[in-house]
């Protein structure tokens, strides 16, 4: 059994630094979670080391032979009290820098565009402010074929905001204030090399925000159990530089102009579920 | 036993019953089936509690067949997919880890540990018994429903889990709220009786802090279960009305399938903040009377005392108390309001402190111990293993911004199945190598025991360890099929055959255990009346298995802890607890116990 208990530690750790499984390589401006992920390894990691060791030493030292009799000792107020310190101490050097990066996460920087992303069952829409820099008004009273994101027709801020039904592209290097809505069930948006995620409530309006740093496409999947096709939700975002991404943005339609609203609509009354690539 | 004599010692307890006011059953129906005895009525609990949990080990391998080799068979589709975790998951943490714990080790050891002839109110208990059954049998009905077995996930979010783009929308959810809502009743009858039991009826000189701490794991984690099913309860029933009368306590306005619900103005959070507030002391539910058995199968085995047992006893109480205010860390990214997140996150690494101290003690119990490998300390040095690694894995998800890219990966899974799966279910077995002595007279087959433990205990390290490592990486939890995703590389699917392959073999260990309880029950060694030379009560009955009514004419009384193992200058290495006298020869006369 203590050899056992050594080969589950040194092997754990050995897992731990051979296997070829590991984070994807960061795609935003959260490496601050990243370090906060490592500083957990180590401080459990030693942890888990330590204890297992010491029991598999306990087990050799301390095991049974005839005439062997154990100590009796209830208690250690001495030991007991500096094992609690010093395990407090532990959870505060993890708690530290946990909250003071999760200050981050909260604080939405000024500068931050809007987008708005829309989800149902079992695909992603997303909608970019137009020329005048904002979203319009949304109303799930207002969703039909030719409006299934539910746009407010009557509000000019809406009519000029951009529907797009395929992949999401995301200018390199500025932060993003990313809305979430659903119109039916409970999803989640997330992109694993972004690290960030929040689920989308219908009935609510949910955020969080993130810079992307890396240039590339990546895969965005629906992370909260939404029903039967949960697994096929996925999408795809685009990091690119500014000069792509202005020349994709003036090839979008604006919602006064959506023509493919109504069969996509139609698609979506139909349930079809997009194909699983 | 009708000519009751009581022991002369000591009067008996406020609330105690005496052997003639219980009632003694007539008929070999009255004894087995509608028994009032809370060791049948354990046996009984324990005995449901496996079956049903057979079917969620047969759902598991399913499970894995699909991810492990994916599309291999064809009667797996993403509804079925979702049926099985679902009910999995369901059935794994209420209907067999509750159950068994609070059901089957709560009613057999109550009563004897405490040195009481039964639980207080016996007619109730057995109601408790029989409600839990119907809960089991209407979940059971919900696989042959039309529809099948709800798929809306364990968690049963709405609005999914009332609408039709989720599996076993027609009749699956509604069977499963039903029967969660029965087995709440039902729990409740069975925890009231532990309550009052451990308050009640403990034999004279059993004063709470000499009760063992199996005790004061399932009575915290009882009083947990009190206050936090309600708030399930609630949750079902609205539901419920939600599903059937188009009630709208969790349903905003909806379009589903192009199609406006008549939905309107509630609230799907809300939900989740009720579920959770269940939810999270449930872990602990689970947890504490594994933290009580392993402590005193450690000190039995090892023959030594608990090592700092008042800050143990604290320890529980600390958990049980922090437990209900630490439910939102499953909810950091669900779109609450974020700053909530500093609170959850800050009392969620707090409850590691008094965790951590329980771990550090029973190692500390080992050092300088006279450490016997008996199968119930194999399983106990397993949980501590285990414990620990899913314990510490739980300080990245409970601290907020490491939980976002983690929360609802392979990470999240292996977590909670390394710490409130295996890490428990450990603590079983444990527990069963240890009492079924008592329960049956006959001692568990050592090399199958053995045989079990190896294959179980490595088994389960080798699935969830490297788990973690998926989840990393971004492998989302429910999710039917990987396929396609680009950051996955093939090793992913290596791994995931891997470990699809070591689950077959865990679960086809547990047939080894099966067959060990069956043919121990005739075939075992005789145990005698105290195998393992322990201190507490229910080693100490004067008939094993004991019979209703445990004591024969005279409650035991208690003169010590539960843990005066190797004590200087006795003549033994365990003196137990209705023993006046260090030394066994001398006879009963007051002495003064220790504390």
């Amino acid at each position: 059994m203590a050899l056992v208990l050594v080969l589950i530690a040194l092997g754990s750790i050995a897992f731990h630094l051979l296997s070829p499984w590991w984070w994807t390589p960061i795609a935003s401006n959260w490496g601050y979670i990243d370090s906060t992920l490592i500083i957990t390894f180590w401080i459990t990691g030693f942890v888990f080391t330590a204890i297992v060791l010491f029991v598999a030493y306990c087990l050799v030292r301390f095991r049974h032979a005839p005439g062997r009799r154990a100590a009796y000792e209830p208690e250690n107020r001495r030991l007991e009290g500096w094992l609690t310190g010093l395990t407090a101490l532990g959870v505060a050097a993890l708690l530290a820098p946990g909250l003071f990066v999760w200050n981050q996460f909260v604080r939405v920087p000024q500068n931050a565009s809007e987008i708005e992303i829309v989800a149902q069952q079992w695909r992603w829409a997303y909608r970019l402010p137009g020329a005048d820099g904002r979203l319009g008004a949304s109303d799930i009273r207002h969703v039909s074929d030719e409006n299934p994101l539910g746009l407010d027709p009557q509000d000019a801020a809406a009519r000029d905001d951009l529907v797009i039904d395929a992949d999401l592209h995301l200018p390199l290097g500025r932060p993003v204030k990313v809305l979430l809505r659903s119109t039916d069930v409970v999803h989640n948006f997330y992109v694993p090399e972004f690290r960030a995620k929040m689920d989308i409530i219908p009935g609510m309006v949910t955020y969080f925000w993130f810079t992307p740093t890396r240039t590339g496409t990546f895969d965005a999947l629906c992370n909260e159990v939404c029903g039967t096709n949960h697994y096929a939700m996925r999408g795809r975002v685009v990091v690119e530089g500014e000069a792509a991404y202005s020349s994709w943005l003036r090839e979008q339609t604006t919602f006064a102009n959506f023509a493919g609203g109504g069969e996509r609509g139609r698609r979506v009354a139909r349930r079809e579920a997009p194909p699983v690539r | 036993m009708a000519d009751a004599q009581f022991g002369s010692a000591a009067p008996l307890p406020q609330g105690g019953i005496d052997d003639v006011e219980l009632y003694h059953p007539h008929s070999w129906l009255t004894k087995y089936v509608f028994s009032q005895d809370a060791k049948i009525i354990a046996i009984q609990y324990s005995m449901t509690a496996m079956a049903i949990g057979l079917v969620a080990l047969v759902l598991s391998w399913l499970v894995r067949l699909q991810l492990g080799f994916p599309g291999l068979v064809s009667f797996i589709g993403p509804k079925e997919y979702y049926q099985l975790i679902t009910m999995h998951g369901m059935i794994m943490v209420i209907y067999l880890l509750t159950a068994l714990f609070l059901g089957g080790f709560g009613n057999y050891l109550i009563p004897l540990m405490l040195g009481a002839r039964d639980m207080v109110f016996p007619y109730v208990n057995m109601l408790s018994y029989w409600i839990y059954l119907l809960a089991v049998l209407v979940l059971v009905a919900s696989f042959f429903a039309p529809g099948g077995p709800t798929g809306a996930g364990w968690t049963l979010y709405p609005p999914q889990a009332i609408l039709s783009g989720t599996p076993g929308q027609e009749w699956g959810i509604v069977l499963m709220l039903l029967s969660l809502i029965l087995f709440i009743i039902g729990f409740t009858m069975g925890g009231v009786n532990y309550v009052v039991t451990v308050l009640q009826a403990r034999a004279p000189g059993m004063t709470l802090m000499r009760m063992p701490l199996t005790i004061w794991g399932i009575f915290t984690a009882t009083i947990l279960a009190l206050l936090a099913f309600p708030a399930l309860f609630v949750g079902a029933v609205m539901m419920l009305l939600d599903r059937l009368l188009g009630t709208s306590f969790f349903m905003p306005a909806i379009i589903e399938a192009g199609q406006r619900l008549r939905y309107g103005g509630g609230s799907p959070i809300l939900f989740q903040h009720l579920f959770w507030f269940f939810g999270h002391p449930e872990v602990y539910i689970v947890a504490l009377p594994a933290f009580g058995i392993v402590s005193d199968l450690i000190s039995t085995h090892a023959r030594k005392n608990i090592f700092g047992y008042r800050m143990m006893v604290w320890a529980i109480v600390a958990i049980g108390a922090l437990s209900f205010v630490v439910w939102a860390h499953h909810m950091y990214v669900s779109g609450m309001n974020p700053y909530f997140g500093f609170f959850f996150a800050t009392t969620t690494l707090v409850i590691a402190i008094p965790t951590a101290i329980k771990v550090y003690n029973w190692v500390l119990t080992l050092w300088r111990g006279d450490i016997h490998l008996t199968l119930p300390m194999l399983f106990a040095i397993a949980f501590i293993v285990t414990f620990l690694n899913g314990g510490l894995t739980g300080l990245f998800l409970g601290n907020v911004v490491v939980d976002v890219p983690l929360s609802d990966t392979m990470f999240v899974v292996a977590h909670f199945h390394m710490v409130m799966g295996v890490a428990p279910i450990l603590v079983i077995f444990g527990g069963i190598y240890h009492w079924y002595p008592k329960v049956t007279g006959r001692m568990l087959d050592e090399r199958l025991g053995q045989l079990h433990f190896w294959a179980t205990f490595l088994g389960a390290y080798a699935i969830f360890f490297p788990m973690h490592y998926l989840g990393l990486m971004g492998v989302p939890r429910r999710y039917f099929d990987i396929e396609g995703l680009s950051f996955a590389t093939p090793s992913v699917a290596t791994l995931n055959a891997f470990v699809s392959v070591v689950a077959f073999l865990v679960g086809a260990a547990q047939i080894a255990f099966l067959f060990n309880l069956a043919h121990s029950l005739r075939h075992g060694a005789p145990a005698g009346g105290n195998p393992w030379r322990a201190t507490t009560l229910e080693w100490q009955t004067p008939q094993t298995p004991p019979p209703h009514g445990n004591w024969g004419p005279a409650l035991p009384v208690v003169y010590r802890w539960a843990y005066d193992y190797s004590v200087p200058g006795a003549a033994q290495d365990f003196i137990p607890q209705n023993q006046p006298d260090i030394r066994p020869d001398r006879s009963p006369g007051p002495v003064a116990a220790p504390a």
